[in-house]
């Protein structure tokens, strides 16, 4: 485990009577990428506020490298924020933006100079020191923000939907960008998205959540192959969900039949859900697959076809492939038993984690 | 083709709708500005002559009060600029910003002289102010009829033209911009320094230009509260018109105030917009 830099104990968040943070705890490591994802009003953008120091918990603790945050006012925290607008100073030039932490800190000219030119060169705007900042474009403004924070060599960063104003090519070009960044920097980033995309493609760990609590936390893969909800399930990637029965450890059956899969300790005869994703799914003659299910309609998507699939039981497949299919006729569907997922209702991320760890057969190159 | 007739109606109708505009500005602005031009070449019988404009400017008194009236518009507009920008910022502060700024609105409604009435019985000898002072043991002092009290009359008067445009540059501020300096690690104080005061000076211009060339030219204040002591160019030109019937004269101080308005318009506006480049 590596050093701790912010902790958040029972943290809980009141706004007119109604919480909008219920009962937070994590821990946060150096030199780590961190996503909090969730749709809009979950409170995700809260936690950044509090770390900030622009909102108060209404209880719990935050401490931040060690220290009780309630205690530093939010201009003497090593934290640095890049807004969802950049919110960059209108009436000051992109080098008077950057510069505007140092000034603030009582930096000496030269030095000033350097840095500010370093972590512009950083960002590849070097030559737009003297740019005001109405000249400057999306994307540029939103390395000038980025800079603007790095430059105060801050312990944590925190990213409040730094990408959501930008168009989609920039948006991928950026992820590459930040995740480059983080990684030669070596500084903690915390980044809030409601875009799974992002939070998959750069994050060490992702936060999931839901309402003003934290679902599940886990790794990118982790969340993604073993969600530990429907709600997360949907969140986070397509996905087909179908109700099952657990029948016995490793054996499962829906949709009519009975299948073998990876999962345990589940009592026999629980209701569960059971996830499959479109692209572990493949599409065969009908006697060949696991079941047969009637193409309903299909969308190109450029680097696969995304099919929907009715079966006998009524139930809908999405299926992604490469390979194209024919609207009205009957397929078979294919999947190994590794790509059966399920899902107890209900369960708690703690308990999740320890059944994955007691239960789950190894998968082949683990 | 029904939608092409139907902007054709309209582009038709803009035009139409700017007449007004257009025959309000020929008349009230343009005219009464070609007339004061004509009146200030022509002398007291009636002929062409530039002797008006010789003698405003070879006047010393004409100069002085000329001066003077520069002197004290820019006396009342810093004092009001000094009360009226802490008061703005605290006001957007507070939880009914609106309530606030609709009070400021209500005493602009009231007739500039029944304002200034009002005053001369709070200041009078036998007025508020003197059976306080009285009671206090100062005993009634000269208050009224004043350099002191035309400023500070003035200024209650313009301070609300102050307050309104500042309030609402600094209301416009976005709190991104707040909180981002903040996070850089700026006190409040260097945020309002820094942030707050640079983003609302498009404000402050505007109030500025709202009270300073009002100022230049207040005429009733100077009697009724000031005691004629103050004479300003808005007073000389009433006297000319309406006392001495030296229309030429009139015109010509009048001439010289638009020339002032001009320019505090010019030096006001000067560098907006344009950011300040280089390290």
């Amino acid at each position: 485990m590596g050093e701790k830099i912010i902790r958040f104990e029972e943290v809980m968040k009141e706004y007119n009577g109604q919480k909008v943070l219920k009962n937070i705890s994590f821990t946060l490591e150096k030199g780590k990428f961190y996503t909090l994802l969730g749709p809009s009003g979950c409170g995700k953008s809260t936690i950044l506020n509090m770390i900030a120091g622009f909102t108060q918990a209404s209880s719990g603790e935050i401490t931040l490298d060690g220290r009780l945050v309630n205690e530093i006012p939010a201009h003497k925290r090593k934290v640095n924020t890049v807004f969802q607008d950049y919110a960059l100073f209108p009436h000051m030039n992109v080098f008077e933006n950057v510069a505007f932490g140092l000034k603030m800190k009582k930096t000496p000219k030269a030095e000033m100079k350097e840095r500010v030119l370093a972590a512009l060169d950083l960002v590849r705007l070097k030559d737009f020191a003297n740019r005001s900042i109405s000249e400057m474009s999306g994307g540029q403004k939103q390395r000038v923000a980025i800079a603007r924070a790095l430059v105060n060599e801050p312990e944590v960063l925190l990213l409040d939907e730094p990408l959501s104003a930008l168009d989609l090519k920039l948006r991928t070009d950026m992820q590459y960008e930040l995740s480059e960044l983080q990684k030669r920097l070596g500084i903690t980033f915390l980044f809030v998205t409601h875009d799974q995309e992002e939070a998959l493609a750069m994050s060490d760990e992702i936060f999931v959540m839901k309402e003003g609590e934290i679902v599940q936390k886990g790794s990118p893969i982790a969340i993604y192959d073993e969600p530990l909800n429907r709600y997360v399930a949907n969140f986070i990637g397509e996905s087909n969900i179908v109700e099952g029965t657990m029948l016995a450890d490793y054996l499962v059956r829906f949709n009519g039949h009975e299948f073998a899969c990876v999962d345990g300790g589940i009592p026999s005869n629980e209701l569960v859900d059971v996830i499959i994703r479109p692209e572990d799914i493949e599409i065969t003659r009908s006697a060949q697959g696991k079941f047969t299910a009637e193409v309903d309609t299909q969308l190109f998507r450029g680097v696969h076809y995304e099919i929907i699939l009715y079966d006998d039981a009524g139930n809908e497949w999405m299926v992604h492939s490469t390979k194209k299919a024919k609207e009205g006729t009957i397929v078979g569907l294919d999947f190994e038993q590794e790509s059966i997922h399920i899902m107890r209702k209900d369960e708690e991320e703690e308990a999740f984690y320890k059944r994955l760890d007691k239960y789950t057969v190894p998968r082949k190159g683990e | 083709m029904e939608r092409n007739r139907f902007n054709k109606f309209f582009d038709q109708s803009d035009s139409i709708l700017t007449i007004p505009y257009f025959l309000w500005l020929a008349f009230f602005v343009l005219a009464p500005l070609a007339l004061l031009a004509y009146q200030s070449v022509q002398g007291i019988d009636g002929r062409w002559t530039l002797e008006n404009i010789i003698r405003y400017f070879s006047s010393t008194s004409y100069l002085k009060m000329t001066l003077q009236s520069f002197v004290y518009a820019t006396m009342i507009t810093l004092i009001t600029l000094t009360l009226a920008y802490p008061a703005a910022y605290l006001l957007t502060q507070t939880q009914h910003k609106e309530l606030w700024r609709m009070l400021l609105i209500l005493p602009t409604w009231i007739n500039i002289l029944l304002k200034a009435y009002a005053f001369i019985g709070i200041l009078s000898q036998s007025g508020a102010v003197n059976n306080f002072l009285e009671w206090l043991g100062i005993g009634p002092k000269q208050i009224l009829f004043t350099n002191f009290s035309f400023l500070l009359v003035a200024t209650y008067i313009e301070l609300p033209f102050m307050i309104l445009p500042i309030m609402n540059a600094i209301d416009e501020i976005d709190s991104s911009f707040v909180q981002a300096s903040h996070d850089l690690g700026a006190n409040s104080w260097e945020t309002t320094k820094e942030i707050i005061f640079p983003l609302s000076l498009k404000g402050v211009r505007t109030g500025v230009q709202a009270v300073f060339i009002p100022s230049l030219s207040l005429f009733m204040l100077t009697r009724l509260i000031g005691g004629n002591r103050v004479i300003t160019l808005g007073t000389a030109i009433e006297q000319h018109f309406l006392v001495t019937q030296n229309w030429g004269m009139g015109s010509t101080i009048g001439l010289v105030l638009v020339l002032l308005m001009f320019l505090v318009m010019r030096l006001t506006n000067k560098g907006k917009g344009k950011s300040k480049g280089g390290f």
